[in-house]
């Protein structure tokens, strides 16, 4: 476990070494969002998800689904480090032509849906989960939700069919990082997001979303639920891993200078020897 | 004139498909009784979803199924499908160019006692704009059964518009239906009318009339408003004086537009029958509403008379 858990760590870095590479210098790019789901991500498609990237449309893959689509950058990350397609790829997000759109589109490998106005992923997710049933398959769709996406209606209803349906096949992460783009997400109250998705009869789990042990055992957990959903109530932290981004609506969608660029690639150099050192 | 209902024309259809294919699915929002795709659910029950009164979820949940190779058919009034799940139709479905059939009833004026709120005027200028999209608004319950079964060969979204109320039964299982092909009811020399759904009747009807008082009317059903079938449409406004369209939609955005925007190059003059940018609103009865906004057969007669 300590072995995997340290491999785990290792490749978050990487994956956040992967996001800079893509926000690129001078450039916007959702830097926030994309730190604060990448450890989530990464323990994701290198511990628990079945999937091939050799095989990206194999009818029993599990699936990642990002509702809050505009943090991508973590999955492209992820999607480039497996080998879904060249890490050349990531250098060319947001420019015209390339395979990584500033939103997840299918036409990239290893995308599962067309998702970045906020609200509809879980929707999605249901979907597949459903399809999973007719189907006679036993993949599961895991859907990041972002907790500024919860002001959305239709993530609550989703929330409210996937409890009806027992979609116990679909597990919806929530990036509880608590800034969204102009602020943080108390500018528009939600509630007691954990009573609000145990009401509609759904498993719930909180954990620290940074913490590797954590992530992975609430992942494992979710596998032994049956007849209703789970979520997983990640908190996190906005633009993890970069300290001047931290906690900050400015770096939401934001560039980063030369200066902070290379700031943010000597602090992750930092971040990798220290993972070096547990 | 035989009149027959085509919602239950594409309920029958949709589960007789099924029964084919096993990937063809239904959802519904709490309306599965007026769609028709409750004989789906009757026969189906798991291939049916009733999503509650949440046409969002059920259109993003509709994407999340045709991504898994499922070929959903999602069922609501048109005016609620288009119009609150739309950003999930651009977003979801037409922006991937989803498997997803969505169909919109009660269309246009025919829900005419519900009133305003749920008469769609403005549906096929909606998704017309979307790309990737095809648009269908079937003349009579016949050729909504034909343009069923074309949806499901169709590898692509498609949005059907059907009508509440019994329509005349113009066209037999021998008359050809393709995507994309209009259709020649009448021939005529003097003007073409292009026509879909109710309006395809009431053209026919005017064309008696306006042989009587000596004019010769081409009539075109334009079942397909997208993609339009231009090359044909540009045909038969050439050899005529002028060319009419008559829609139960707004005149904005629907298929006069559509024939305008294919005839912007040609010298060919173009009258629009349609509902003249307002609202519906509630009525004893659908001719009664009809008759109100135009959509009449006089009015075919005296825009043709006008205009050539």
């Amino acid at each position: 476990m300590k072995e995997l858990i340290k491999e785990l760590e290792r490749k978050s870095v990487q994956i956040r070494k992967n996001i800079l590479e893509s926000i690129g210098i001078n450039k916007k790019g959702h830097v926030g969002g994309s730190m604060s789901s990448a450890d989530i991500v990464t323990a994701l498609y290198f511990y628990k998800m079945k999937h091939n990237p050799a095989a990206p449309d194999c009818p029993d893959r599990d699936r990642l689904i990002f509702s809050k689509g505009h943090s991508v950058l973590a999955q492209y990350a992820a999607l480039a480090e497996a080998g879904y397609f060249p890490r050349e790829e990531l250098k060319k997000t947001k420019t015209l032509g390339s395979i990584l759109q500033g939103h997840p589109e299918i036409r990239t490998p290893g995308i599962e849906a067309n998702t970045g106005s906020l609200g509809q992923g879980l929707s999605i997710g249901l979907g597949m989960a459903l399809a999973a049933r007719l189907d006679g398959l036993k993949y599961r769709v895991y859907v990041i939700l972002g907790d500024g996406e919860l002001a959305e209606g239709q993530i609550w209803e989703a929330v409210t069919a996937a409890s009806n349906f027992k979609a116990d096949n679909l597990i919806a992460i929530v990036d509880h990082n608590k800034v969204q783009a102009t602020g943080p997400i108390d500018r528009h109250e939600l509630g007691n997001i954990k009573a609000r998705f145990e009401a509609t009869g759904w498993e719930t789990i909180e954990i620290d979303g940074h913490n590797m042990e954590e992530i992975v055992s609430a992942l494992d957990a979710a596998d032994e639920v049956n007849g209703r959903p789970t979520v997983i109530i990640a908190h996190t932290i906005k633009g993890k891993g970069v300290s001047f981004a931290e906690n900050k609506a400015a770096y939401h969608n934001n560039g980063l200078t030369e200066e902070e660029y290379r700031q943010a690639v000597e602090e992750l150099e930092k971040l990798h020897i220290e993972v070096e050192g547990r | 004139m035989n009149r027959a209902d085509q919602r239950k024309a594409y309920g029958e259809e949709l589960l007789s498909l099924a029964r084919e294919n096993e990937n063809i699915v239904a959802l519904d929002a709490d309306l599965s009784a007026s769609t028709m795709s409750c004989f789906l659910e009757a026969e189906y029950p798991e291939r049916f979803f009733e999503m509650g009164i949440a046409e969002q979820n059920m259109v993003s949940t509709a994407a999340g199924l045709a991504l898994c190779g499922k070929i959903p058919f999602v069922n609501s009034f048109a005016v609620f499908l288009t119009g609150r799940a739309y950003d999930q139709i651009r977003q979801g479905i037409a922006l991937p160019g989803l498997n997803v059939k969505l169909v919109g009833s009660s269309s246009g004026l025919s829900d005419f006692g519900d009133g305003g709120t749920h008469q769609s005027i403005e549906d096929i200028s909606i998704m017309r704009s979307l790309p990737n999209m095809t648009i269908i608004a079937p003349l009579d319950a016949v050729e909504t059964r034909m343009a069923v079964r074309e949806m499901v060969k169709y590898n692509g979204p498609v949005y059907l518009r059907l009508s509440r109320s019994e329509l005349p039964v113009l066209t037999t299982e021998e008359y050809p239906f393709e995507i994309g092909k209009v259709r020649k009811i009448t021939d005529g020399e003097d003007v073409t009318i292009f026509a879909n759904g109710i309006m395809v009747s009431k053209a026919l009807e005017a064309h008696s009339e306006l042989k009587k008082r000596g004019i010769s009317a081409r009539i075109i059903n334009v079942s397909t408003i997208k993609p339009l079938d231009v090359e044909m449409v540009r045909k038969y406004s050439a050899d005529v004086r002028a060319v009419v369209t008559a829609e139960e939609h707004s005149i904005i955005g629907g298929l006069g537009s559509a024939v305008c925007e294919a005839l912007s190059t040609e010298a060919v003059k173009i009258k629009r029958i349609g509902i003249n940018d307002c609202f519906g609103q509630s009525a004893d009865n659908y001719e009664e509403l009809l008759e109100y906004y135009g959509l009449t057969v006089s009015e075919i007669v005296r825009s043709v008379e006008e205009i050539i």
